[in-house]
Parts: structure tokens; sequence; C-alpha cells
């Protein structure tokens, strides 16, 4: 094998262009591929083969190409495809966006490597995620609940508190009733320091850190380099979940950047461009990672996914939250408008939604009026809104008293519902008592979603 | 005779490997030394393109392929109801032993258990002249399912022997024809190429509705047995709840559900609940009668160009024992999305927004299996294909190219709305702008098993809603109470056909189906309530005290009225609307 390894390593670039190289002459290459690169300054970088043709190889360089040319660029061919080391050690550990340790501590002794691109996760082998997870957030708690094994995204927009709202809920999210705590695994796609800073800063105060893993791709960090961190973090996050039996959060921010880097490769590739140029298998990729969430039955652990991404322009039309709305189990919308008035956290509950939560509350869950509640809340607010712009063209009195009591209703839903401390941590039984006082604003008679036996049990005196 | 190449280049899904000549189009071969599950989908030369169902990581240059000498094909008989299978047929179940939570490549698996032994009970005797499609005897699969055991179509003869009723396995002989060619053994085991729709004598009218449970499918967009919907809707608008629904209680005997290119968690989902529930007409486990097909979004996209073939040949083959097989695929833009990805590795000119050009034709082609048929054989039967394809139009805009071409095809349009969805008014789709081309033909049997007055009632509801939304422009501007009376009456009614009855509750126990008869009573009451609020106001009522009736919450709670007792308190409800409207 020794002497195959060495015939592995070639001097053959004939071409570099963008974040791609192209190796001639090269023998038994296999797709996907590891490839060690030794620019000509001696400095060392990692590729991987992303198409092979004969004796031709294309490979991406994570690095970046600078200072590689065509002449003495030395390129190794390891002979295995993308793997991580992972291990119990990893948590309270931060690594760079390529799985290398960079706060200074010993490296990782491996229990195990791991193929960074997994496989999918067998249907049949999935259990259907049901498990109450409490954010001590209204507005997610009450109305758009988030289980345990769920992939719930934040979509934002560039200025709005995303990263104050994922911190907030990385700190509070528990299981009622249980003692288990959430191991964090945080990937850091092309954020800036500051932003980074945020949330190191965030898990030091609230003593979190023992618990965190960190991967970090930062903006100035190549931009190449961010393909491979949240599948990082997800092989990590797989390990410690069904093999270690934890329940991980994985909190990725920002998916936009990472769908940047895939455009970028693609263009380099002149591959025939989708919606926007980005690549058409952009929502395969996706799937790729937000589908590495979930339950296995008969296991113990859980990973649930909170990834973040900035909407362009506020656009939720755009092929990035649009293709991440299609895989994810629901999204959490923030909102302009409502930020712009002063309320924390700024989450626009319309648009926002989650598939899963009917099957993790209820009785036993959280209490049975729940969904009713949330319904009613739900349509209530909807009107409100809607003779809000009513109101701009007639004025407030044109409107009828059940129309008026729907507008103080949906004014009095964002002061006291939506609004919260940024270290307010409300129980469930909080939010949907809360809940039930607001729709005491509202004629009895318009509370169609709730059932009269629970009317009955919680309507306030 | 079996061919071997060498693979000479990798991109993705898409291998090229030459000294593939003598090896034909759509055939299956293995690939590289992991021995991956592919399809040649071009010849050239000696070299072949082939498409791979398995992730191609780790494939190298020089590694062999192998032809199999035969098209991607369905193993179909006993076995195949109530499982779940990936995109090409392999039982997830059964994987799931073999290698794990996690799906490992190259496994090679039997469709169809081949040890397990079925009760067959011969129906056809010996010196009977048969014809493909002829049925030669029976299997009970699941409490729901009678397998017929048919002729494989093109076989034509006599029966020359024929096995007692006693267990085997589908690959033993259970009968033997004498044929112009010679005897043929017949196993319970037939083989079929998914790309290639089953033969049936003639085609027919669809005239009789798949009766959904749901009030806005049946009552205003109907849908009748062999006919194609479509359900676009941008993300979050209630595809997939809709679809379940669909498959929870559309009363065909058979359902396929293919998962194609969608969540985990969702086939997850029916997994764990389908056993639960029961199907109202025969109060058998709904699972029984499912079959599942999974290509989740993080599965080999190759095999999500396959799986809808693979559904619909499954579907057809139920067809052809005689029995309404009712499809859904969510999504079909997945599937679109499948094609365009491998047309692009392929280097093909792409038509609009990157899809192949063959888009529009491969659509037509898919949904053109549907259709109620007669059957083959000498005694033919009437049944069904129908299929329902949700469509997720990016940004949920229905002029991209995988809507407008569904459109072309289908003749029931369910429009999602993501508005009607924000206000969690579900299901959400949009009563102006559905339709469906099937309500002249299925009138006739509404008029027959549920209400004399159903076309004329739906009309009615119909012309209302237009009318909202064209009042609903005039309040923008200058307030309701600018409306006359009349008017103002029909924003009560319309908002009573909306929330009380368009509305429904797939979360709830007698909510989630609503049978005919009781649709067309609660229709019938809200137009009754609009007939009398209407001459109330005409002889001077104040609309203010109408709106306040007592009886509209009865009407609110119509939907939440069990089967079992709404015709009696549905009377009563009807007779209410009239009295307090006359006291008004």
């Amino acid at each position: 094998m020794n002497a195959d390894i060495k015939t592995r390593e070639y001097t053959t670039v004939s071409e570099v262009s963008g974040p791609l190289m192209v190796v001639e002459g090269v023998e038994g290459v296999a797709y996907n591929e590891i490839v060690e690169i030794e620019a000509p300054t001696g400095e060392h970088r990692r590729g991987q083969v992303l198409e092979v043709k004969d004796d031709v190889a294309v490979v991406q360089v994570f690095e970046g190409t600078t200072d590689l040319n065509t002449l003495n660029t030395k390129v190794r061919f390891t002979g295995e495809t993308a793997k991580i080391g992972v291990s119990r050690d990893m948590m309270g550990r931060i690594f760079d966006g390529t799985g290398t340790p960079i706060d200074g501590g010993p490296e990782i002794i491996p229990d195990k490597e791991l193929d960074i691109n997994g496989n999918p996760m067998n249907p049949a082998s999935r259990e259907f995620p049901a498990e109450f997870i409490q954010t001590g957030i209204s507005t997610i708690d009450g109305m758009n609940t988030l289980v345990r094994g769920q992939k719930l995204p934040i979509f934002s927009g560039s200025g709005l508190p995303h990263n104050d709202l994922a911190a907030q809920i990385a700190r509070q999210a528990k299981v009622v009733g249980s003692d288990d705590e959430f191991a964090v695994i945080f990937a850091a796609m092309g954020i800036t320091h500051e932003e980074a800073n945020f949330f190191m800063r965030d898990f030091e105060r609230t003593g979190a850190l023992e618990k965190v893993t960190v991967f970090m791709n930062l903006a100035d960090d190549p931009a190449i380099e961010r393909i491979l961190t949240p599948k990082m973090a997800l092989t990590t996050a797989e390990y410690m979940a069904f093999e270690l039996g934890m329940h991980v959060l994985v909190i990725l921010t920002d998916l936009s950047n990472y769908c940047e880097a895939l455009r970028e490769i693609s263009a380099a590739r002149d591959e025939v461009p989708g919606r926007r140029g980005y690549p058409g298998y952009m929502y395969t990729d996706l799937a790729g990672i937000y589908e590495r969430a979930g339950r296995i039955a008969g296991k113990e652990g859980s990973i649930t996914q909170m990834p973040i991404l900035v909407m362009p322009q506020d656009d939720i039309t755009h092929p990035i939250p649009d293709l991440t709305g299609y895989i994810t189990e629901g999204q959490i919308v923030l909102s302009r408008d409502i930020h712009r008035k002063g309320i924390y956290p700024p989450v626009d509950v319309l648009p926002s939604l989650s598939r899963l939560m009917s099957g993790g509350i209820g009785d036993d869950k959280t209490r049975d009026d729940h969904s009713g509640v949330s319904d009613q809340l739900y349509s209530a607010y909807a009107e409100g809104r809607n003779l809000r712009d009513l109101v701009a063209v007639v004025g407030e009195d044109a409107l009828t008293e059940r129309d008026q009591s729907f507008l103080a209703f949906a004014q009095a839903f964002e002061d006291e519902f939506i609004t919260q401390a940024k270290d307010e941590d409300r129980s469930i039984v909080e939010t949907l008592d809360l809940g039930w006082k607001l729709l005491t604003i509202l004629p009895k008679t318009e509370l169609k979603r709730v059932k009269d036996e629970f009317i009955e049990k919680y309507y306030p005196e | 005779m079996i061919n071997e190449g060498n693979i000479i280049k990798i991109a993705g899904p898409v291998i090229v490997a030459d000294g593939m000549r003598g090896t034909q189009m759509y055939e299956v071969v293995r690939v590289g030394e992991a021995k991956l599950i592919g399809e040649i989908i071009e010849l050239e030369g000696d070299t072949a393109t082939i498409q791979v169902y398995e992730e191609t990581a780790g494939v190298k240059p020089g590694e062999k392929v192998e032809s199999t000498g035969g098209p991607l094909s369905v193993e179909l008989g006993p076995g195949v109801m109530g499982s779940i299978f990936d995109g090409i047929q392999r039982p997830l179940e059964v994987i799931k032993g073999i290698s794990g939570d996690y799906i490992a490549r190259g496994i090679d698996v039997d469709s169809i258990d081949k040890e397990k032994k079925w009760t067959f009970e011969p129906i056809a005797k010996v010196g009977d002249k048969v014809v493909g499609g002829d049925v030669l005897g029976q299997v009970q699969e699941t409490s729901a399912v009678l397998q017929k055991i048919m002729v494989p179509p093109m076989i034509e003869g006599t029966i020359k022997s024929i096995a007692a009723k006693a267990e085997y396995t589908v690959l033993e002989t259970i009968a033997e024809v004498e044929t112009d060619d010679g005897i043929k053994e017949i196993q319970m085991l037939q083989k079929w190429p998914v790309r290639k729709g089953r033969p049936y004598k003639e085609k027919l009218d669809p005239d009789i509705p798949l009766i959904t449970g749901q009030r806005a499918q049946d009552t205003f967009f109907c849908l009748a047995k062999g006919g194609a919907a479509a359900i676009p809707g941008p993300f979050g608008s209630g595809k997939t709840v809709t679809q379940q629904q669909l498959a929870k209680w559309a009363d065909a005997d058979i359902v396929v559900y293919i998962g194609c290119g969608e969540r985990g968690n969702e086939m997850t989902e029916v997994l764990t609940e389908f056993p639960f529930l029961t199907d109202p007409k025969t109060g058998n486990p709904i699972m029984d009668r499912t079959v599942l097909i999974a290509n989740t979004s993080n599965m080999p996209v190759a095999a999500r160009e396959a799986c809808v073939y693979t559904g619909i040949t499954i579907a057809e083959y139920f067809r052809d024992q005689g029995y309404d097989v009712a499809l859904m695929a969510d999504s079909t833009s997945r599937w679109a999305e499948a094609m365009r990805e491998i047309s692009g590795r392929l280097e093909e000119m792409p038509g609009e927004e990157g899809y192949p050009a063959y888009l529009a034709s491969r659509l037509a082609q898919f949904y053109e299996r549907a259709g109620r048929v007669i059957t083959l054989g000498q005694d033919p039967k009437e049944s069904s294909v129908t299929v329902v394809g949700a469509v997720s139009p990016p940004g949920g805009d229905l002029s991209e190219p995988v809507t407008q071409n569904t459109l072309r095809i289908c003749k029931v349009f369910w429009a999602l709305d993501a508005s009607l969805a924000d206000k969690r008014h579900f299901p959400s789709i949009n009563w102006l702008q559905s339709y469906s081309l099937y309500v002249e033909s299925i009138t006739n049997w509404w008029q027959e098993n549920a209400s004399e007055e159903w076309r004329e009632n739906r009309d009615q509801a119909m012309v209302l809603l237009q009318k909202e939304s064209e009042l609903e422009e005039i309040v923008q501007l200058v307030g309701p109470d600018a409306l006359p009376d009349s008017e103002q009456v029909v924003l009560e009614t319309t908002r009573m056909l909306r929330e009380d009855f368009l509305q429904q509750n797939a979360y709830d126990d007698v909510d989630t189906y609503c049978s005919p008869s009781k649709q067309a009573a609660m229709l019938a009451t809200i137009l009754k309530f609009h007939e009398a609020a209407s001459v109330a106001v005409e002889r001077g009522a104040d609309v203010k005290e109408i709106a306040a009736l007592t009886v509209k919450e009865d009407i609110a709670r119509m939907k939440y009225i069990p089967e079992d007792e709404f015709e009696a308190r549905i009377k009563e409800i009807q007779e209410k609307v009239v009295t307090q409207c006359a006291e008004v």
C-alpha cells in the first residue's frame, strides 16, 4: 500500500480557476476523495475531488487557491472521503470549519472516524418526534411548538435580533419534567467575529460553555471551507446523539453563507444554473443537512436543528429560504415591521409554523386546551391585522363593535404575548394563561376554535 | 448476454462507462466494486451514460460496470401491501435489518419476500381457456386486500394444471398454461418494467367521484375516480396534510403513497399513524390497504426520478385486479427537479428555468397512466387509478414550468393559498382559483347518493363566494356599513361558508372525515340561513340583529356533530334558522 500512496502524489496541476484546480495524469482517483495540497510556499491545504474523467480530476480547494501554480504545486490523493474523528471530549471545545481545534487545547483523540457525508437515515428507523421542548418563548411554545428531533429554522433579515433569539433558545430550552440537558453544537458559517463573540460570550456568561461544541468558519475564512462546516457539526451531533445517547441541539448560522459558497463552486464549474444562479442540486444538498435531524426508534438521543438564515431583502420567496422551507418542519419568521415597533422577539406568528406541533402538545404533554388556544390566537390576530388595513382607510369608528374588539386584541397580543424580555423564561402554563387573558378581549361567542369544555374550564372570570 | 464495461467518468449521480456496446437503453447495471444500482440513460458508440441510484462517493475510473440484461422493473405479487419501499422498490424494513438505522450502499435485497408462504386459493380450473388478465386464484394478503393472481398480459392458452388450495411462496408454480409456444409456468410473482404502462382493454370517462370526506374537495372541486388532480402550493400551505387526509379517507380500495424528495419524518408519521386508523367504509386498518414509497429528500436523487414510476406501476397492478386505486405523489416538483439535475449532469441543452425540454412530455406520460379502465381478461372489470400530485412551486409562483405543465394535463386544480394558511384556514384551498372539470360528469352521482339539490346548492354557494370577493373590495374602500343590508347578509353567509363549511379540522376526531350526506346537509343549512335572512332583511329587519342570532353558533358547531347523529340534529338547526330569522 505504501508504494501506492507514493505514486499518488502529483505535480501535474494544469489549471487553477476560482476555487477549483484541475490535475492531469492521475490514476485511480475516487469521486469525492480528499486531497492534500502543498502550495509552492510550503503551506498545506485540503481539497476534494468534484469530478473525475479518465486521468483528469477536478478538485475544489477548501482553503482558497491563492499562491497555487501549475508548476510545482504538489497534490496527494488520500484515497479517503472527508472524515472527522469524533469523541466525547469534543464537548466544550472550539474547532475551525474543517474540524481542527483552534482553542489552543490538545488534539482530540478520536473514538471513531466518521464520513462527514453520513448515510441517509432509513425512514423506517425513524421515530416520530413528539416530545415538547419548552423554549420559554411564548410565540414559539404557544403557537409554533418545537419538539425534540425537529428541524425548525429562524428566517430573519439583516439587522434583526435572530442571534439574541437563538442564544435565548439555546439557554432556555428544556424538556419539562426531565433533567436531560441539551448538548449544544454551534456551527458558524461565514459570520463575523463580532457575531461569533456574541455567542461565545453568551455561552460563557451562562456557564453553558462546557456543554457546547463550536465549529467556527468566520467571514474572513475561505468560503469553500463552509461546505464542510455543517457536515462536520452534524456528524459530531449524530455520534453524540445516537452513540452517546445525548439530546443535541444544533444551531447552524448562517445558511445563506453556505448557499453562497455552493453557488460559487457551481459557477466555477460552468454548471447550468437554476434560480438566481444557485445550482439545481441545492435542494438535495440542503436536504443532506436538514434531514440529519431526528430521532431513531430505540435510541436514547435526538438531534434538534435550529438553522438561522438571513433572507436577502427579507424575501421569503428567495431560493434559500424557499428551498429550506420545503425541507424543514416549519419556520420561525422574524419581521422587520414588528422589530421597528420595538418589540422583542419580533416573531411574526402568521407566516411562522411548526409542522410537528400537533404531536408535541395536548393533554399529557402541555395542556389539553393548547391546540384550541393556539388556533384561536392565530385566527384572531390574523383578523385583527387585516382590520388594521381597513382602519387606515375608513377610520376606527366605522368598524362594528365586534371588529373593534379584534383590533384591540391584535394590539394587546403584540404588547403582551409576543413581547418578552431577553431573559424572560415563560413556562407553557404561563403562556397559555396569558393567551386566555388576551382572548377575553373578544366576545365569548367569537371563540369558535376552542371547544366548549375548555372555555368552561379555562376562561378567566 | 452479460456485458462488462469500465467507468471513465464520475460526476455526482451520473457516471460514464465504455465497453458497453450491446447494452440497452434503461437497462439496469451494477456500478463499481460497491455494486451500486444504476440505469443506462444514454448510449453512444461504446460508451453508456448511467444514472446511479446510490451515492457515488469513492467510485473510481477503471472500476467495472456489469449489465443485468433487463430494464428497471418492480416485483408484483402478495407481499407488496403495507410495506414501505425506497424509490427502486427495496423494502426499507429489510434494509434496516441489514445496514441498521442508516441506509448503506450497494444493498441487494428482494423487493418482496421470497420465503414467505401465502395461502393460494384456485379459482380457474384445468381445461379453462385463459388470456392475459384472467384470474387464476386469490390470496388474502391483508385484512383489507384480497389479491387476485392473474395470468400475465401476453399469455394465452389452456390451463394444464393448477395448484390446489395450500400455502405457496411467490416463486412456486401455481399453474401451467399450454400456449402456442409451449407450456408456460405461472408463479404468483410478476415482474413489470416501471417505465411501461400495464395494458388494459379500454379507457372510460370518469363519472364516479372519489369521495375524500373533505368538504372543500368533495363539494366544490371534486375529483373523479380515474382522474388526475394537482395540488400546488408554497411551503406551509398544507400540501402534505391535504395529501395525507386523502390517503386516509379517500374511498379507494388501495392507496399508493409516494414521498418523493420530501421529509423523512413525514413518512414516519404515516408509518406510525396509519396502522391505528380505520377505514370508515370497511373498518380495516388503513395501513392494510396502503403501499408506501419513500425517497426522502436526502436519499439519492436518481432514485427520486424512478420512484414515481415504481409507484404507478404498483398502482396499475392493483387496478388490473379490479380495484380502485388512489396514488398520491408528494411532490412531483422534486421529481421534476431530479430530472433537471440529471439533465444538467448530462450537459443537455436546458429548457425553461433549467428544466429539460422533455419535462412536459414526461409529466404528461405520467399523469396519463391515471384513468378508469376496462381491464384485460375474459371477465373484464371496471377499475381505476386516480393520481393526486402535489406541486411545490418555488416561492409559490404558479407560473413556473412544473405547475404550468401539470395544469395542462390535470382536470382538477386545488390551489393552496399561503395567506389562507397564515390565517389557519385549513385546508387552505383557494375557492376562487381552484377548479374541477369533473363537476358536470359527477353531478348525477351526487344527486342520487346525497341530495337532489346538491348541484344547485353548490353553484349558489360558489356564486355567493364570488360575490363576496367583489364586496370585499368595496368594503376595503368604504367600510362594511356602507353596504346595503342585502349585501351585508351575503357577507354573513359567506363567512359561514368559509369558516363553518370550507374550514375542516384534520386533527379533530369527528371533523377529519365528513360523509357526502353530511356535507350536503351542512351546505343546505347555511343556504337556508341565507334565504331566511334575506327574506327577513327584505321586510325591514335589522342586519345587526341577524348577525347576533344564536343559531349562528349552532351552525358553527355543525362540523363537530358525529356522523350517526347529524341527520336529526341538522334538521333541528334548520328549523331553528327559520324560526329565529322569522322572529327578528
